[in-house]
């Protein structure tokens, strides 16, 4: 019942939530069902919940750890929320770019998606049938469209649209996808499958090879674009650029983890088939392809929060890559999963702080964040310094683990690719955040007196916490976790 | 009524989708073949029970012939646009794109070994061809309507595939897919009535501040 209840405790809040009219009762009701959540997910790391409607719904290591994330990262973005709700006028409000009015979405609306959203997202962890997986992703588009479009300019109606229409294609062809891997699995000899991953695991070897190759190639460019993966990432700049700060860290940090976790599924069935070679080898590919395409564009950025957005391309490509090598490096993949959710989430949520008090995007315009915003500006410190993979924070121990195994395999071209790929980006970012944080504030920023207000500091705070934490110390029963999903995806 | 005809009628429907210089034809048009795709699954061969294929088949001719087309024509008039299609391409290279694409569909779909003895020869070449034409219209069209269509034809062209050859998906599956079509309908319908009132018009290529 418990997983039942993880999927429609959301729903149902959400469902109320567009229909409630005070705004205190409804961040009540936000707050309530993203602790809720939050404490049933972590009941099921006590107890394993069992398998609902014929093992269409079922919680294994993989969905449990993506789903950890996902609750975790929901939980410290509605803390945000809440100060971030409280400040935002209803009234019409002047653009900071470009300096005319508009009006923000009402904020039942956005309350209301953002409930159902954290379904999606949920449903999406613990489907084991590839089609209610297809609906679920699909789901997470459309709810989290809404979202994006929160301050109604033409700036996000333009994500919005990119981001739906781009991704509604992609999916589609996952859908394509789903149907050929249906067509590979029947046959007149055997009766046909169904898309159930315990299922197609155990009769993935009498498939047949080349539609369930047809197969892959469609679930992974479709969900791939939802991924962020370069070439098919045009999107997700845009949508992470024009969000709100706090659905950029949900973007970032929760719903490309969904779109890879599809595509996990998927080399699962594949690996059954004997066919996990032709799979890492594309994955490596579009590893290296998103790293270089980020640092491509990272160097030379202007805008900080388009530069996270392609940082979390580069992030993307690290897991794929982890994925491709496989061995180790599958456990360095599962880490780094967790590092980056947590770094990029803390990173977004604190370019939403440095957003509203110096009320631009350039970074050029930016400077003295210590000065003005001192806690926001060391935690913006020490996002850079995760988030490009230096110690102590956790993502260097997982970029380290995902470095070593490509050298123990003796791919030496991809572990020096990858090395330099990793050092462009480090020198990309540094520029931009120390120059950000460094220097004198301008004269109109020393005199303004912008408060940091506690609910905007200690979610990032507690992420970021979080991440020097792993650093230095992984908790045995995460450990444990990491390595089970490692190992259903052939890793060790 | 013939699966054969059906089929060749959706060839004809995206045809004329890629030849029509109006919004409103054009919409027309993709609701006939939604209509048409709906009535496959009445005509394939299902292991499946009868009331499962009639709520299938029922949901998806009132979603894509009736729902949807009303749904874009009251954007259009609301948002009270030019009503010509405006590509980037004309008409008849388009069409000429779409012969291609359908060469292509037939040729590809003769080397698909497909296990299941498919309902008709021409189902995997249409629906190939239809998914083709779909991706054409969306790159290729500069009206936010067109590009809604294009998703469509797409969508109908997959639709196609799946019915003509997978008999596991199972009820819930394809009904959790329509909705799914019908909320990106819906949503992209909203957007599209902001993007007329934020720019008095609805070319995508204008949606174009955000880069690098």
């Amino acid at each position: 019942m418990l997983i039942l209840a993880l999927v429609l405790t959301p729903t149902f809040a959400g469902l109320a939530a567009l229909a409630v009219r005070a705004d205190p009762l409804r961040r009540a009701l936000l707050l309530l069902t993203a602790v809720a959540h939050t404490g049933m997910t972590a009941a099921c790391w006590v107890v394993r919940p069992s398998p609902v409607f014929n093992g269409w719904l079922a919680l294994d290591a993989l969905g449990l750890l993506f789903l950890s994330m996902i609750s975790a990262l929901f939980l410290a973005a509605t803390i945000y929320g809440l100060g971030y709700l409280s400040r935002e006028k209803q009234a019409s409000e002047q653009d900071f770019e470009e300096g005319f009015l508009f009006t923000n979405a009402p904020e039942a609306i956005f309350t209301g998606c953002l409930l159902l959203f954290l379904a999606a997202m949920t449903l999406v962890t613990i489907s084991q049938h590839f089609g209610l997986l297809w609906v679920a992703v699909e789901g997470t588009t459309l709810a989290s469209a809404p979202l994006i479009y929160f301050h109604r300019h033409h700036r996000s109606l333009e994500a919005t649209w990119k981001y739906l229409l781009i991704c509604s294609v992609g999916i589609a062809l996952a859908l394509l996808g789903n149907f050929f891997l249906a067509v590979s699995m029947s046959g007149p000899s055997h009766e046909s499958t169904p898309l159930l991953l315990g299922a197609l695991v155990r009769d993935a070897p009498q498939s047949r090879v080349p539609l369930l190759k047809a197969a892959f190639l469609f679930l992974l460019v479709g969900y791939g674009t939802k991924m962020g993966l370069a070439p098919l990432h045009t999107w997700l700049p845009d949508a992470h650029s024009e969000a709100p700060s706090m659905i950029s860290a949900l973007l970032s940090g929760a719903l490309l983890n969904c779109a890879f976790l599809a595509i996990l599924r998927t080399l699962q069935v594949c690996a059954a088939a004997a066919q996990a070679a032709f799979c890492q080898q594309l994955f490596v590919w579009f590893g290296l392809v998103s790293m270089a395409v980020a640092a491509v564009f990272i160097l030379g950025q202007s805008d900080y929060k388009r530069m996270l957005a392609y940082s979390s391309v580069e992030h993307m490509g690290i897991l794929v890559l982890g994925i491709g090598l496989g061995g180790a490096a599958a456990f360095g993949a599962m880490l780094h999963t967790v590092n980056h959710s947590l770094t990029k989430a803390a990173l977004f949520l604190v370019a939403g702080n440095i957003l509203a008090a110096y009320k631009t995007k350039s970074a050029g315009k930016v400077s003295g964040v210590f000065r003005v915003l001192p806690a926001s500006g060391v935690l913006w410190i020490a996002g850079f310094f995760a988030v490009t993979g230096s110690p102590p924070f956790g993502p260097f121990l997982s970029e380290f683990t995902i470095l070593k195994a490509a050298l123990d395999q003796r791919h030496g071209v991809i572990a020096v690719a990858y090395l330099v790929l990793l050092a462009l980006i480090f020198i990309g970012m540094a520029g931009v955040f120390l120059r950000m944080a460094e220097g004198t504030p301008s004269s109109e920023m020393k005199t303004s007196t912008s408060s940091e207000p506690v609910l905007a500091v200690v979610p990032p705070g507690l992420l970021a916490a979080a991440v020097l934490i792993l650093g230095v110390y992984i908790p045995p029963f995460l450990s444990t976790a990491l390595h089970d999903a490692a190992k259903t995806l052939g890793g060790f | 009524m013939n699966v054969d005809v059906i089929l060749i009628l959706v060839v004809l429907t995206n045809l004329r989708l890629l030849g029509s210089s109006r919004l409103g034809a054009s919409i027309r048009t993709v609701a006939v073949q939604g209509f048409l795709i709906g009535l496959l699954p009445l005509l394939a061969p299902n292991r499946d029970a009868l009331w499962k294929i009639l709520i299938l088949s029922i949901g998806s001719m009132a979603l894509k012939g009736v729902v949807f087309p009303r749904l874009l024509l009251r954007a259009l008039r609301e948002a009270d646009v030019r009503r010509e299609v405006e590509p980037f391409v004309g008409s008849v290279m388009s069409l000429l794109v779409g012969i291609v694409a359908l060469g292509a569909s037939f040729w590809i779909g003769q080397r698909l070994a497909l296990p299941s003895p498919t309902t008709s020869a021409l189902l995997v070449p249409v629906a190939l061809s239809s998914i083709l034409i779909g991706l054409f219209l969306i790159v290729s069209r500069k009206k936010a309507v067109s590009q809604v269509l294009g998703f469509l034809v797409l969508e109908n062209g997959i639709f196609t595939f799946g019915v003509g050859l997978v008999q596991e998906l199972s009820l819930l599956v394809e009904l959790g897919v329509l909705l799914d079509v019908f909320v990106a309908v819906f949503v992209m319908g909203i957007i599209i009535f902001h993007i007329s009132r934020a720019f008095d018009h609805l070319d995508t290529d204008r949606l174009s501040t955000l880069k690098d």
